[in-house]
């Protein structure tokens, strides 16, 4: 035999509910109303807090800061699909997941609004300070997964990147470490269509993100991202996985980025609005709402209570931020364990009249 | 400053068919900070390519173009990212040449939006020259003025080596300044005598030159007469204009962003010291960041030299 085939990949792509809320009775995981509710109640929070962002930036009140419109059904799924023993790496987009990992709100606007202090997580959430050179945490996520494995925990790490992470050279690494190494990893690819004004498509020449797993060993999966139903099974199954040690997995959760980049960027100077338009149809929270209405749970008084109570959350949460007394000496107390001499009297410097 | 660059790219790029200009979002959306803006539309997707998103991709492939007789205008989208290429530069740009005696060369650009003080996020506001400044092999520039940055892109693109070229974003639209029109350069490795002075030479670079000159100007009304030297180049240095200037005024004074361990100062003050030790009536003194990272927007201030801490140290070197 001198021709024979010795490597065959698929990649299969999941989708539960569909953009107009109708849910593929054959795949629809049975959620208790409970928790449903609590996934709306949170994507609607999140949408509510990014438009905050965005309200506070322009006004000075916050710097640079990246939307998250769009994208909540990964952000709430995947983290509500967490179980406690497990580690949260995200990237600076799922800063609102932080929320859900129970650290307060107003911390994590205080980050956003140029204070330290924003990445001070109480190590209980389990999550890492989110990486803002793109693609970093990945190999992080590797280590984290080896440690947990080593001291023997039942748990498991589960760390996002975006689509133009997968160009840097140390996402190759993290997932080629991670077959061999076999750790309990799961790498969730919030693949939102743009890298700043790269496409997707001008990212890498392959036919899905998932299918760079087949390359390094394991397996992966497509899976609609603006369908919390698919986002949060698939985690939470993968994670499941993880930990009873069948190894690393990786989920492309296909979604869109409905506003800017951050709020320096254009995106009219690269992308059409009928695109925009196109995916604005593809809402998340539109269409968990049809299913939360066929369900008996969303009315219109649910509605607007949902709404009232994230508005206070939200408006709390800047206040707090906003009246936050920041300790400037902090720049030099958090280099060393023990400050160095030198330090000290350059702090001394620093602060004399 | 940004369109000083942007037309000097344009201007070169239409007599050099073998310019390209090559990094993340630099293409449709003429980069995050607008300075290769138009240049898709003039010169088309072939020769200014939007990358995906790799450092290392990046400079590797630069590299790989530049020896093959491409001359490469690689953007790294701020200087804080280019440490994930900082290997192919280190290990390759600067070594080519010296490793097969002259016969492999890197005549490339690499384009490091650099420095702080514009409020931005984590990473976003590093000042790092010093490690590009101890590896031998790699030119490094530093343009303080529309003037200069334009003069030392022209030059960068038909020098031989690898250039290294530092843009201080603070300046990108801190002032204006007329530019000529027409094509001309300023010489790599020579530094600029901004203000001629007596009492004490004040040495600086990028938006530091820009933050002393209010320094210098307060000086000046307490009769301190400052002689203001703007490097432009950092490597190859201009050794002998520092000295020449040294040993005139006996005193000096070097600012720089970057903090202050290790930062190109060291290197400058020993140079003061070896060659003009009996000029010297004063301490050669720094005003550097300190020996922290670069706080975010809120601290950002408190890190970087300011006119207050400059002329406080320009006041008490004179008085030594
Ligand atoms: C190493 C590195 N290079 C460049 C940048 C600048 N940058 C910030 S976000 C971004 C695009 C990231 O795209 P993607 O990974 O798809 O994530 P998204 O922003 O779409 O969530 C770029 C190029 C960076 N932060 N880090
Ligand atoms: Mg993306």
């Amino acid at each position: 035999m001198p021709i024979e085939r010795v490597f065959q990949g698929t990649i299969d792509h999941l989708q539960i509910l569909d953009k107009d809320g109708n849910v593929d009775t054959n795949l629809e995981p049975k959620l208790p109303n409970e928790l449903l509710d609590k996934m709306y109640r949170l994507m609607v929070l999140g949408r509510l807090w990014d438009k905050k962002c965005i309200a506070l930036q322009r006004t000075g009140r916050m710097y640079t800061y990246p939307p998250l419109e769009g994208q909540e059904a990964v952000t709430v799924g995947a983290t509500l699909a967490l179980g406690n023993e497990d580690w949260f790496i995200p990237s600076y987009r799922e800063s609102f997941g932080y929320y859900i990992r129970g650290l307060p709100l107003d911390i994590i606007n205080l980050g956003w609004m140029g204070v330290e202090e924003g990445l001070k997580l109480d190590k209980k959430a389990k999550s890492f300070p989110y990486a803002i050179p793109i693609g970093t945490q990945h190999t992080h996520a590797t280590g984290v997964a080896y440690a947990l494995k080593l001291k023997g925990e039942r748990s498991a790490v589960l760390v996002c990147g975006g689509d133009g992470s997968t160009s840097e050279g140390d996402f190759h690494d993290a997932l080629n470490f991670a077959g061999v190494f076999q750790v309990p990893c799961v790498f969730l690819i919030v693949n939102n269509q743009w890298a700043i004004s790269v496409p997707r498509k001008s990212q890498t020449k392959s036919e899905t993100i998932a299918q760079k797993a087949l390359g390094y060993g394991f397996k992966a999966i497509q899976v609609d991202g603006n369908d919390i139903l698919a986002v949060y099974n698939t985690v939470k199954e993968a994670l499941e996985n993880a930990r009873s040690g069948s190894g690393p997995f990786l989920i492309e959760a296909v979604t869109y980025r409905i506003g800017a980049h951050t709020t320096a960027d254009d995106p009219k100077k690269y992308r059409s609005e009928e695109e925009v338009n196109f995916w604005r149809d593809r809402d998340p929270i539109k269409r968990l709402k049809v299913y939360l209405a066929k369900k008996g749970v969303w009315n219109e008084d649910y509605e607007a209570k949902v709404n009232a109570e994230a508005v206070k959350i939200i408006d709390d949460a800047v206040q707090k931020a906003e009246t936050y007394k920041q300790e400037p000496k902090n720049m030099f107390n958090f280099l060393y364990a023990k400050m160095t001499k030198d330090l000290e009297n350059q702090m001394k410097e620093c602060f004399e009249a | 400053m940004v369109e000083a660059i942007n037309n000097c790219l344009k201007q070169e790029m239409d007599l050099d068919k073998n310019i390209v200009v090559l990094g993340e979002d630099v293409g449709v959306d003429g980069g995050v900070f607008r300075v290769t803006e138009g240049l898709y539309e003039k010169f088309g997707k072939q020769r200014i390519i939007d990358t995906p998103l790799s450092e290392s991709g990046i400079i590797g492939t630069a590299i790989g173009m530049a020896t093959m007789g491409i001359r490469p205008v690689a953007e790294i989208q701020f200087q804080g990212f280019e440490y994930n290429a900082y290997h192919q530069i280190v290990q390759h740009a600067a070594r080519l040449r010296n490793r097969t005696r002259g016969q492999f060369t890197v005549p490339m650009i690499v384009r490091l939006p650099c420095s702080g003080g514009i409020r931005a996020l984590e990473h976003h506001g590093e000042s790092l020259e010093s490690i590009y400044l101890h590896i031998p092999g790699l030119k490094v520039v530093y343009p303080s003025c529309p003037y200069d940055a334009k003069g030392l892109l022209a030059a960068a693109l038909k020098d031989e080596d690898t250039v290294l070229y530092f843009e201080p974003k603070r300046l990108y639209r801190a002032f204006r300044e007329e530019v000529p029109e027409e094509r001309y350069e300023v010489e790599i490795g020579k530094a600029k005598i901004l203000r001629e002075g007596t009492d004490i030479t004040l040495i600086s670079w990028g938006a530091m030159t820009f933050v002393s000159k209010d320094a210098i100007e307060e000086a000046s009304k307490q009769n301190i007469s400052v002689e203001h030297i703007d490097l432009r180049t950092l490597a190859p240095c201009d050794w002998d204009t520092i000295i020449k200037s040294v040993n005139k005024t006996g005193r000096a004074i070097i600012v720089h962003e970057a903090s202050k361990t290790m930062g190109f100062g060291a290197e400058i003050a020993t140079r003061i010291m070896e060659n003009s030790f009996l000029s010297l009536e004063a301490p050669v003194k720094r005003v550097t960041g300190w020996d922290i990272q670069i706080p975010y927007p809120k601290l950002e201030d408190y890190y970087f030299p300011n006119k207050e801490r400059i002329l406080k140290e320009i006041i008490k070197t004179v008085n030594f």
